[in-house]
């Protein structure tokens, strides 16, 4: 049989007027790591703490390990759950040693294990060393790990990420990020991380799954959600996504840069994605095209570049084909172009 | 009466504000503001330096008395006081924090305010209101005589003391632990529920514990405002070291009796102000990094509910439902009996105009020392500083007594005039005018200063045109302060108040001391409705900005 780790179905919260969470339906298999991104205001941190039970859900059912923990019934209380958590400000207890920290959750068990346990939740954010210090005397990534070893050490059926990554600096996030995963990985926990940084949640998920307006926009894996989007929300959160207005009429969809083929029946207007890879730009006196601006990325450029109707597209071009602001250009799709056309309306996938 | 009204930032040895001071020592700070710094914190140190020089050249018998068993007898009354009190506060304070702060009491928000408001009243009117009323012959026997009772068991003492002190001081500690409710992390407690805690045990384990630093600093303000009370142990005749002093200087033939055992009070007061900074020990309490405050859970009270209600009502009814219907008896008793109201407009406007210039003088002394502390970080200032909040932990009679001293001495003509009393207000309650000014100008990043130089400003235009003007607030708020707990001082006002000069605050004591309850009853309510009611609306602001902001000032 096989049986998630978590499971919600149907999982509604509202605060008076304002529904949070949305009829959110999510699965999570044991062992596996999901990323839930989303704009702030998206209620994915609420649908982490409906998942701790911080919160009780409104409609719907939440199960852990197969065993339901909240619905509209029940609510089994966060310190019966088995989910451990760790915050964005890490949450140390700041009266209590490293060690006594990490030993918090362990206060069930008899002594020797209870010193085992400890011992190795340390071993694992290799922090032994740091045993008796206080949180204050520790830096920032350390305080992390010290959170990570005490969410994990009780051995919980999730674990819970609320933005971990975000008040770290660009240097330090990536390497924490970095350290982050191998732990958990090591440690073999299941994980729901929260995170509005497409970055993060590509990094860190096994799948993700975007939620806006709280509501499950897409779930996938990494290359699903960034390359075949559901919806035109999808499509614009996870990279750099450009819309070109478009027409489709019979499994043919007409747009400035060419006439492509696709799925689906019916016709209509609708917008066509296209990444800043996906253009390619030709030098031509007589190019309907114009480069507007060019910004130095290093390996690569990044133009932005007006089409004939106004509308403007980012192209990213090696960096040995340099092209100047005002230079006419002739715009192409790349060879692996797939055109995915949204519906105007409500930005759903209609290819 | 020292104190009152101090909050927490008051104390430099427990503030851990960043010091966002230029850390560059190769530009000295101006001689415009080590000068008058440097004269403040002299002028701050004066009375109690001049105590100790004096009291070395007191009389042998004068010595031989602190000896004696008569002292330890007052050493052993005034520490039981401050025990006793302390302790009841505490145990009164910290449930009814928690419950108007985190729990669903019914009218949650009118509690929170009834709760703070004993804070108003100054402990010789809360005094002689309970002795009026719980009297051996007070209105509550009176109720009770026609069922036979002739007399109550007699109040004075330690547990009249005891019991005004305690409902007119334990709003200090609520105020510090609500602060610091407000201010923990929500967090923590969540992170303690998923990992395995109940509420009960997550409030014992992580809730209580990170109180601790703010219910010291709440109980180091109540233990210090005991020691130095000296309306309600006069009133209730319980022989500390105040009152005791006070009959010393009034008495006896040998004054430096009393100045002999006014340095045994500093010491006291010392040993608590060390006391509270060995409590505080190596582990730190601080919400890491300032996170959005998300709303706090409300935890049910449940069957709990009524329970709750008892107690907060019962403690709002003792220390301000009592009092306050107490007082109205009096007035109307007092204006049925046509109370002359000529004396009450004269020590109205002689509260005013001492407690004024107090106000004004705190207030300039408070910016250079600022300037220095802020700006100009080093041993120097870390000295007048120091110097400067002696106030802080010096009981009012104290340094009363040392400026007679002095003045008797080496200063005649100020003898016997406001001026020295002015003085002593000064240095009393610097503390609270520097806290204000200091504060504000912490909050005027000295970017905006280098930016007023990179235009071309010179030091002292860049001083008057853009420092100035951004933390007058604060000095203006410093100086209210000042006024509005000068109007309330007692000792120092009875004892340097020139012959025949009566404030409101002597004329309630002196009303009462003996008895005519009628009569101190109007200029009772006139010093609550002039200066408590605005000060206690300025020190909870102050109390628990300070507290929930960073929770490192506690």
């Amino acid at each position: 049989m096989n049986t998630y780790a978590v499971q919600c179905a149907g999982v509604t919260k509202r605060y008076g007027d304002v529904v949070a969470v949305d009829a959110v339906d999510l699965t999570v298999q044991v062992g596996e790591m999901l990323s839930i991104v989303g704009p702030s205001g998206s209620g994915k941190t609420t649908t982490l703490r409906l998942i701790a039970g911080f919160e009780a859900v409104d409609a719907g059912e939440i199960a852990l390990r197969g065993s339901a923990v909240s619905n509209r019934k029940t609510h089994v209380p966060p310190e019966r759950r088995s989910v451990g958590i760790v915050f964005q400000e890490h949450a140390l207890f700041p009266h209590r040693t490293v060690g006594e920290n990490v030993a918090f959750g362990l206060h069930k068990l008899r002594s020797d294990e209870r010193e085992m346990r400890l011992r190795d939740s340390l071993e694992l954010v290799r922090l032994t060393h740091l045993q008796d210090r206080y949180p204050h005397e520790l830096s920032g990534g350390e305080q992390q790990r010290v959170a990570l070893a005490r969410a994990l050490a009780p051995n919980p059926a999730v674990l819970l990420l609320d933005e971990p990554f975000s008040n770290l600096d660009a240097d330090l996030r990536a390497r924490i990020r970095g350290e982050v995963r191998t732990i958990l990985a090591d440690s073999g926990v299941t994980v729901v991380f929260v995170t509005h940084d497409q970055d993060d949640a590509l990094f860190m998920g096994d799948r993700i799954a975007i939620i806006n307006g709280g509501r499950i926009e897409q779930a996938g894996t990494p290359e699903q959600v960034f390359h075949e989007p559901n919806t035109r929300f999808a499509a614009g959160f996870m990279g750099v996504a450009d819309f070109l207005p478009a027409e489709y009429v019979d499994g043919k969809v007409d747009t400035e840069l060419g006439v492509f083929s696709v799925s689906g029946e019916g016709s209509g207007t609708c917008e066509v994605m296209t990444r800043p890879d996906d253009i390619e730009l030709v030098r031509s006196e007589d190019g309907d095209a114009r480069v507007l601006s060019r910004t130095f990325q290093g390996i690569s450029d990044l133009y932005l570049v007006e089409l004939p109707s106004g509308t403007v597209v980012r192209a990213q071009r090696p960096h040995h084909e340099r092209f100047q602001p005002g230079e006419r250009v002739a715009v192409a799709a790349a060879p692996h172009f797939t055109p995915r056309c949204f519906a105007l309306e409500d930005g759903t996938l209609i290819s | 009466m020292i104190a009152t009204g101090q909050s927490p930032l008051a104390d430099p040895a427990r503030e851990h504000l960043p010091r966002r001071g230029r850390q560059d020592f190769s530009r000295p700070p101006p001689a415009i503001i080590v000068g008058p710094a440097v004269l403040v914190g002299l002028a701050m140190l004066l009375p109690i330096a001049y105590l100790v020089l004096r009291s070395a050249g007191a009389t042998t018998e004068a010595w031989e008395l602190l000896f004696r068993l008569r002292t330890l007898q007052i050493l052993g009354n005034t520490t039981l006081l401050v025990v006793v009190v302390t302790g009841t506060s505490i145990v009164l304070a910290v449930p009814i924090a928690w419950l108007t702060t985190k729990s669903d009491l019914p009218y949650r928000r009118v509690w929170s305010v009834l709760t703070a408001m004993p804070l108003v009243v100054p402990t010789y009117v809360g005094a002689f209101l309970f002795v009026s009323v719980l009297g051996p012959r007070g209105v509550l026997q009176q109720m009770f005589e026609p069922l036979g009772v002739e007399r109550l068991p007699d109040i004075y003492g330690l547990p009249g003391a005891a019991l005004v002190l305690v409902l007119l001081s334990y709003p200090y500690i609520l105020l510090t632990v609500r602060g610091a409710l407000r201010g923990l992390d929500p967090a923590l407690e969540e992170t303690a529920r998923t990992l395995g805690h109940g509420r009960l045990s997550t409030l014992y384990r992580v809730t209580l514990p990170q109180l601790r630093p703010a219910v010291i600093s709440g109980a180091l303000l109540v233990a210090l405002y005991t020691l130095s009370d000296f309306g309600a142990v006069s009133l209730m005749r319980y022989p500390t070291f105040t009152w005791v002093i006070y009959q010393q200087y009034e008495t006896a033939f040998d004054r430096s009796i009393a100045g002999v055992l006014s340095l045994a009070l500093v010491g006291m007061a010392l040993a608590i102000v060390l006391l509270d900074a060995y409590t505080r020990g190596r582990v730190r309490y601080h919400r890491s990094g300032s996170g959005a405050s998300r709303r706090t859970e409300v935890v049910p009270l449940g069957r709990w509910k009524w329970p709750a209600l008892a107690f907060v009502g019962a403690v709002v009814v003792l220390a301000l439902g009592i009092p306050a219907s107490v007082l109205m008896h009096w007035l109307v008793r007092g204006v049925l009996a046509g109370e002359p109201l000529l004396l009450l407009w004269n020590a109205t406007v002689n509260s005013l105009v001492v407690s004024g210039g107090a106000a004004v003088v705190a207030a300039a002394c408070s910016i250079p020392v600022a300037v220095m502390v802020v700006r100009y970080p080093g041993k120097l200032s870390g000295a007048i500083e120091r110097m400067s909040f002696t106030g802080f932990a010096l009981p009012g009679i104290v340094v009363a007594l040392a400026l007679v001293f002095f003045a008797v001495n080496y200063a005649r003509p100020v003898y016997q005039t406001a001026w020295l009393l002015v003085f002593a207000y000064v240095v009393l309650f610097l503390p609270a005018a520097l806290g204000a000014t200091r504060a504000a100008l912490l909050k005027v990043s000295p970017s905006l200063e280098d930016a007023a130089r990179g235009l071309g400003r010179g030091p002292m235009q860049t001083m008057a045109s853009v420092t100035t003007p951004l933390i007058a607030p604060g000095i203006v708020m410093g100086a209210a302060l000042v006024f509005l707990i000068a109007m309330k001082e007692l000792p120092a006002t009875l004892i340097l108040g020139p012959l025949g000069f009566r404030t409101l605050a002597t004329a309630v004591w002196s009303a009462s001391s003996e008895a005519f309850f009628a009569q101190a009853a109007a200029p009772a309510l006139l010093l609550i409705v002039i200066s408590s009611l605005p000060m206690a609306y300025l020190v909870t602001r102050d109390f628990e900005a300070s507290s929930s902001g960073g929770g490192d000032a506690l």
